[in-house]
């Protein structure tokens, strides 16, 4: 796969800590998904979680949002440790952004409207400010054009560039996403490859779920696998790819990387 | 051999084949496209030819003028034979006030009148939220009708003035400034109240006053202890008011400056006066109730959950004369012995609670319906529970729940003639007896039956054309 050119000025990594999670255990029931989760990340990372279905990776990543709850251990988003605290969880939601694999748009909302929704009712924003706002990060995306028509109207890439507006207008410090692009067509897939791209430019700390490896490799700072509830193997990019350590990476980036 | 195809110019679409359109291709299609549907086509015909053939020769000698069922027979006799069938709408033409108003005393027929207008008035902006020309259009038209049938009932005097200056007002309201009409809609239970019963207006003001004594709670508390703990504590304080003060208050302020329209006592209402005061009280009141019962039945708190359950299963487990009955007698056992409490108004509670819990079962369906990324992608982008039931949720929620809302509707406004059970007259049974007990009119069955079967008929055909605007309205998705 041919890497795009990508301005690395100001991919800086920060020794200040983003989010950090010790000794983290999760149960659906009696299924144990996550099992002694550890893991810091600093200002600035662009991390892309790999592995199997099944593998608790999507389930670590709402984790960081508290859309799941763990039971055991320790996780701290930005200074403000999850607990049941409401608080605390809204204060988290606000400034971390997510990108979901089906986009999760409201469709009964016009495009504008979903971005400028919860500036107006989280942040209290202006209606007028939210709506410049939006249109700016709409810009970013390259569908301002789009803005007075609803969800079931664009395609699907266009829908998943939309809730990428649509986090960024609440300027989160964080970005989560979980598989934002297994749901598109292979056309599609590399605009919203492209609008990921620039926001990695732009500094913005990233944690994606995604088998998307050319991605990962041009873009990524640290690849993390995970197999069976747990961490398997992490490790910058080229040497993750290039030389993998656990029997188990190897076999699942020859089944990745086969065809 | 080589596989190679290459496509030198691409098509562009075409008109579709002339058998495509046409009448003679519609009735082929539809009604005869085999033997089977050609003799089924047929036989409906026959049948339609029948029923008509039977039914229109009475309804073509109905007569319009006659006092009595006797004279109307021999009307029917002289004109088209001794043998022949003939409707008698006479009795509508004499009773018909009784069939709209019940008992209600003639000479104060317009004050219902001007509450049906207002009625409309104060749903124009709940019907059309932002369509200004539509809800113009709504105040105006039912303004001329109001007032023409002020003019019918007591011709042209005092009232017909002020309802014209009033609905001129309200409908230039409605065209310029749509959001104030919220104001009507707010405080029309109000007037309602007091247009249809009468007495001082510091009773219904005063009982305004305990609504905003829970919103000022509300206000007060709320920002410190959180919205469930502000809306219980306010709602206390409401029924503190309510039960203490209020009269106390309004009788004071009715010493101090005398405003009050005749008492109409509760058992002078009948017909389609009392349907429409059941149905529309019960209607605005059960679909915000089912909305919480369906919130509290999806709801993480276990106390919560298990009440809205209990609630739901129990009342949609008792048949509503049931209810009726208990509304009637058994709910003057449980209340301290000198309270009067209003038969009516006693009613009104039972069927609210009846169709509420339809409106919870029909509105968790919907919150069911919707995919759990909606929640999600709310919860993430840091909305709370309440911001994102009401600007997520439930706007999705009560779109889909649109078809049975208003088949609960529609039941439930049929359902008001129940009432009858417990000795209200309603339209179809209790006034039809009334009528029918005259000696004039003993033996007519048809024609009360035909006439009030018409009216709930537009009524429920109206409310369920308006389902059908507002699903149009609200379509967002495959456009």
């Amino acid at each position: 796969m041919a890497e795009p050119a990508i301005d690395r000025s100001k991919m800086q990594i920060s020794d200040e800590v983003a989010i950090q999670i010790t000794g983290m255990n999760k149960w659906y029931g009696t299924f144990h998904v996550l099992r002694d989760i550890n893991m810091t990340v600093n200002k600035g990372e662009r991390i892309v979680i790999c592995g199997p279905s099944g593998s608790g990776k999507s389930t670590l990543i709402r984790c960081i949002n508290r859309l799941e709850e763990h039971q055991q251990g320790q996780i701290i988003v930005d200074g403000t440790e999850l607990t049941s605290d409401l608080k605390n969880i809204d204060k988290v939601r606000s400034e971390v952004g997510m990108v979901f694999q089906h986009f999760n748009l409201f469709p009964h909302l016009t495009i504008l409207e979903n971005l400028t929704l919860a500036p107006i009712w989280v942040r209290k924003v202006p209606k007028k400010e939210a709506e410049e706002v939006a249109m700016h990060y709409l810009g970013k995306v390259k569908i301002p054009e789009q803005a007075h028509k609803y969800p079931g109207q664009l395609s699907g890439g266009q829908q998943q560039r939309v809730a990428i507006a649509r986090s960024l207008c609440m300027k989160p410090r964080i970005m989560l996403f979980d598989e934002p692009t297994s749901a598109l067509d292979p056309e599609m897939i590399k605009e919203v490859l492209d609008t990921m791209i620039s926001l990695a430019e732009e500094g913005m700390t990233m944690l994606c779920v995604t088998h998307e490896m050319g991605f990962a490799q041009a873009v990524a700072n640290r690849v993390i696998f995970m197999d069976q509830g747990q961490i398997v193997e992490q490790n910058e990019p080229r040497e993750f790819f290039n030389n993998p350590q656990s029997e188990r990476t190897k076999l699942f980036l020859s089944q990745i990387l086969g065809h | 051999m080589s596989l190679l195809y290459i496509r030198k110019d691409m098509l562009g679409p075409s008109a579709p084949p002339a058998s495509q359109t046409g009448a003679i291709r519609w009735l082929r299609e539809n009604l005869f496209s085999g033997p089977v549907n050609s003799i089924l086509t047929l036989l409906a015909i026959y049948v339609l030819y029948a029923l008509i053939s039977l039914s229109w020769p009475w309804l073509a000698n109905g007569v319009w003028t006659a006092s009595s069922l006797q004279e109307c027979r021999s009307i029917v006799a002289a004109s088209a034979g001794p043998d022949a069938g003939g409707a008698c709408w006479a009795m509508i033409h004499e009773r018909w006030h009784q069939f709209i108003f019940g008992f209600y005393p003639p000479d104060l027929w317009w004050r219902p009148i001007l509450a049906f207008g207002l009625l409309f008035v104060a749903l124009a902006p709940v019907l059309y939220a932002d369509n200004k020309s539509a809800m113009s259009k709504l105040c105006g038209l039912i303004g001329v009708l109001a007032v023409l049938c002020l003019i019918g009932a007591d011709g042209f005097s005092f009232h017909t003035v002020l309802a014209i200056a009033l609905f001129a007002g309200l409908t230039a309201f409605a065209a310029t400034k749509p959001r104030a009409l919220l104001t009507v809609t707010i405080l029309f239970p109000f007037i309602a109240l007091w247009l249809l019963w009468g007495g001082s207006i510091w009773g219904p003001i005063t009982a305004l006053l305990g609504f905003m004594v829970m919103a000022m709670i509300y206000s007060l508390i709320a920002p410190k202890l959180g919205p469930v703990m502000g809306a219980s504590l306010g709602f206390i304080a409401a029924c503190l008011w309510w039960l203490f003060l209020q009269s106390y208050v309004s009788e004071a302020w009715q010493a101090l400056l005398p405003l009050e329209l005749t008492y109409v006592t509760s058992d002078k209402f009948g017909g389609f006066l009392l349907a429409f005061v059941i149905g529309v009280a019960s209607i605005s009141i059960s679909l915000p109730l089912g909305i919480l019962l369906a919130l509290g039945r999806r709801s993480d708190m276990m106390l919560i959950k298990t009440l809205s359950v209990g609630f739901i299963e129990f009342v949609r487990g008792v048949p509503l004369i049931t209810m009726l009955f208990t509304a009637s007698l058994l709910l003057q056992y449980f209340l301290p012995p000198q309270t009067k409490f209003d038969l009516i108004l006693r009613v009104v509670i039972l069927v609210t609670i009846f169709s509420a819990a339809y409106n919870a079962e029909v509105v968790r369906g919907g919150l069911a319906a919707l995919p759990r990324g909606q929640y999600e992608a709310a919860d993430a982008l840091g909305l709370d529970y309440w911001q994102a039931q009401r600007l997520i949720i439930m706007p999705q929620a009560l779109k889909i729940s649109i078809p049975g809302i208003v088949s609960t509707f529609i039941g439930l406004f049929k359902d008001t003639t129940l009432v009858s059970f417990v000795g209200l007259a309603d339209p179809l049974r209790g006034i039809t007896t009334i009528v029918r007990a005259d000696i004039n009119w003993k033996g007519i069955y048809w024609e009360p039956y035909i006439f009030v079967g018409g009216i709930f008929f537009i009524v429920c055909f109206g409310m369920s054309r308006y389902s059908m605007y507002l699903e149009n309205k609200l379509k967002t998705d495959h456009r």
